[in-house]
């Protein structure tokens, strides 16, 4: 006798999908939150991450894990909107953080006002790193476009750092040029021109400057600096704070479309504000970010930041919105002067 | 490297009878010389560096690197990425094989073309399909994932509420929330995609130099399929499938580019051995990095010795 298998399994399949999922017991997991995140906060959040987690266990009697991804700003928003089940996002800039609405309608259009400071719990800037002694005198942005200094930034298409950088360096150029944008354009090409090798993210620029000894100059974050000083201090790398750079405003958001479905939106949106509390903000400190809104943080890590002129995209550039398809799009103002 | 080695020593016992009438001893050396030169530059020594590097602060620091969970988490992703490649391969490289080699068909060339694929493509451009395809904006999102396995997560939630069968939840829970970008799932098929090639490539040539002739005889002889395949010609290919399933192991541990692609990079979830070791260095974590770094070359170098070991049982059987 041969039982015709497939009508009887068809059937039964078909029966137990209307059927409700019976489960097995699941042990209840602790809760997990997922942090995408730009490139070098790895250390910051390694550490922020161990606090909160103490800090909820106590409020709330709950474990919580915390798992990090990082990777360039611009990479790690299309990675979310690709589907990475981000909870958290905390990048580089505004724009991509706005990318998760746009394009993947993961958050709502007004998520800028929903944390304080723009929802960005620190700022930062750009600074140059320089070798032992600074060999070619390198003091400010002119400095840097001379013939036969090697500049290392990351590239601009996949990096937030790197897209400081290229606006610090234009917001030079008009500065110096009476706010002629052609002037400024050829400033930066001139960067460019000088850069001998664009890495993904900010980190990897780190590595290529600080580890395996490319360049004249690193254009970094200068959290990323003060890292590389404590990182290498037998290259005696120094920092050259440069006459005007811009005020960097990394923000993060609560991904409420994956929080939602995961049904962990309270312990995200507690991680998140637990960066504005006096602890957050001292870890921010801690690491070289400068704490945005805790007096008492930003007073005990004011002597470790130079002072230094800064200009923001808003009144420079016109927000991100304006900036980011006018000079990072496809056909954009980098890619008519790297180019060139 | 120890293959080499004794291929250059079979080599040279070779060539001796002939060094009166042919090569000069000059060039033999010159030749030796510089071909190990090579090797020493171009292996050797890096592969002494990472080790050398791993053991900077001393063994301490070097078994420290391995207590992190972290670590722990991306050899074990790894190990179960092999665990699950190589198997699936196997099995299709013999199926692939033994097609091209005994059948006659239609687009019999096109398949052979298609199997030599993964070895032409880019491996970021293996990860990026699968992106594409089964990303949140894909051809089969997500949502489409969970209505098409909706029957199965039913039926294997069912059988795990059964006493015993508890440890099929898991895959209960996998079917009603199906995951495969930025998942173990969608790092198995990125490595699958690389690594096919292997076995069927080692298979192909062996069965068809052996042709059809011991097959006709056994099954003239009144032996089904099954034994026909198990008794004249796995023994036949035995030597090329070992061969074959090292080889595809090897390059399922060590993949980067196309498991980078659809990682997602979560730590200690996502990230095998090839992929924390760039973390760790870009994190300034050196020792740590090589020391992951020399714990996957001690996994290929045992790969190369089992490589060694297999060519040379066969060399003595063919002897």
């Amino acid at each position: 006798m041969k039982l015709r298998l497939f009508p009887v399994l068809a059937a039964a399949l078909a029966a137990l999908s209307l059927a409700p999922a019976a489960h097995a017991q699941r042990a209840a997991r602790p809760v997990e939150l997922l942090n995408v995140s730009y490139d070098p906060t790895r250390e910051l959040y390694t550490d922020f991450n161990r606090a909160f987690a103490a800090h909820w266990k106590k409020e709330t009697g709950q474990d919580v894990r915390i798992r990090q991804s990082h990777g360039g700003s611009g990479s790690q928003a299309r990675a979310i909107i690709d589907g990475l089940a981000a909870d958290v996002a905390t990048l580089a800039l505004a724009f991509d953080v706005d990318v998760l609405h746009s394009r993947g309608q993961l958050i709502p259009a007004d998520w800028q006002s929903r944390l304080p400071h723009n929802s960005s719990p620190y700022t930062s800037t750009i600074v140059f790193v320089v070798r032992k002694g600074n060999p070619k005198g390198i003091k400010d942005w002119p400095d840097i476009v001379k013939p036969g200094v090697a500049v290392v930034t990351p590239n601009p298409k996949t990096s937030g750092g790197a897209r400081w950088n290229y606006l610090a360096a234009y917001a030079y150029g008009l500065k110096a040029n009476n706010d002629d944008h052609e002037a400024a354009k050829k400033f930066v090409g001139d960067v460019y021109r000088n850069v001998p090798v664009l890495d993904p993210a900010a980190r990897g620029a780190t590595t290529t400057f600080a580890q395996r000894g490319i360049g004249d100059v690193f254009l970094a974050w200068d959290n990323e600096a003060f890292l590389a000083l404590r990182e290498f201090p037998n290259e005696g790398l120094e920092i050259v704070v440069p006459s005007i750079s811009i005020l960097a405003e990394p923000p993060v958001t609560v991904v409420d479309k994956n929080v939602d479905k995961k049904g962990s939106r309270k312990v995200a949106e507690a991680y998140l504000k637990f960066l504005y509390t006096e602890e957050g903000q001292d870890i921010i400190g801690k690491h070289f970010y400068r704490p945005a809104v805790s007096e008492a943080a930003k007073a005990k890590y004011a002597s470790q930041f130079p002072a230094i002129t800064l200009v923001t995209i808003d009144e420079v550039f016109g927000g991100w919105a304006k900036a980011q398809p006018e000079h990072f799009g496809d056909g954009g103002v980098f890619d008519q002067i790297y180019r060139r | 490297m120890a293959a080499i080695v004794s291929r250059l020593e079979r080599a040279s016992t070779r060539a001796a009878p002939r060094r009166a009438t042919a090569d000069s001893p000059a060039l033999k050396w010159t030749l030796l010389t510089l071909a190990l030169g090579f090797l020493l530059v171009f292996l050797v020594l890096p592969l002494v560096a990472v080790f050398a590097e791993a053991l900077r602060r001393g063994v301490g620091a070097y078994l420290e690197a391995f207590q992190d969970p972290d670590t722990f988490a991306a050899i074990r992703l790894t190990l179960i990425v092999a665990a699950s490649v190589v198997p699936l391969n196997l099995l299709f490289g013999v199926a692939a094989a033994w097609a091209i080699a005994k059948y006659e068909f239609k687009g019999k060339a096109l398949l052979t073309t298609f199997i030599d694929l993964p070895f032409a493509v880019s491996p970021v451009i293996a990860g990026l399909i699968y992106v594409l395809i089964f990303s949140a904006h894909g051809w089969f999102p997500p949502e489409a994932q969970q209505v098409l396995f909706k029957p199965f997560a039913a039926a294997s939630g069912w059988l795990a509420s059964q006493p015993g069968f508890l440890w099929l939840d898991p895959l209960a829970y996998w079917f009603e929330q199906p995951k495969i970008i930025f998942h173990t799932t969608g790092i198995v098929f990125a490595t699958i995609f690389v690594t096919f090639p292997f076995v069927a490539r080692e298979l192909i040539p062996l069965m068809q130099a052996q042709g059809k002739d011991e097959e006709y005889a056994a099954v003239t002889l009144g032996a089904s399929g099954w034994q026909t395949f198990r008794r004249v010609t796995l023994p036949n290919v035995k030597w090329g499938l070992f061969y074959g399933v090292i080889l595809c192991n090897a390059r399922a541990m060590g993949e980067f580019g196309a498991v980078a692609v659809v990682s997602g990079k979560i730590r200690g979830e996502t990230t095998t051995m090839p992929l924390h070791i760039e973390i760790l260095y870009n994190e300034y974590l050196f020792v740590s990095a090589f020391a992951v770094a020399s714990l996957l070359a001690l996994l290929a170098l045992v790969t190369l010795v089992l490589k060694s070991a297999i060519e040379w049982a066969h060399s003595r059987r063919h002897a």
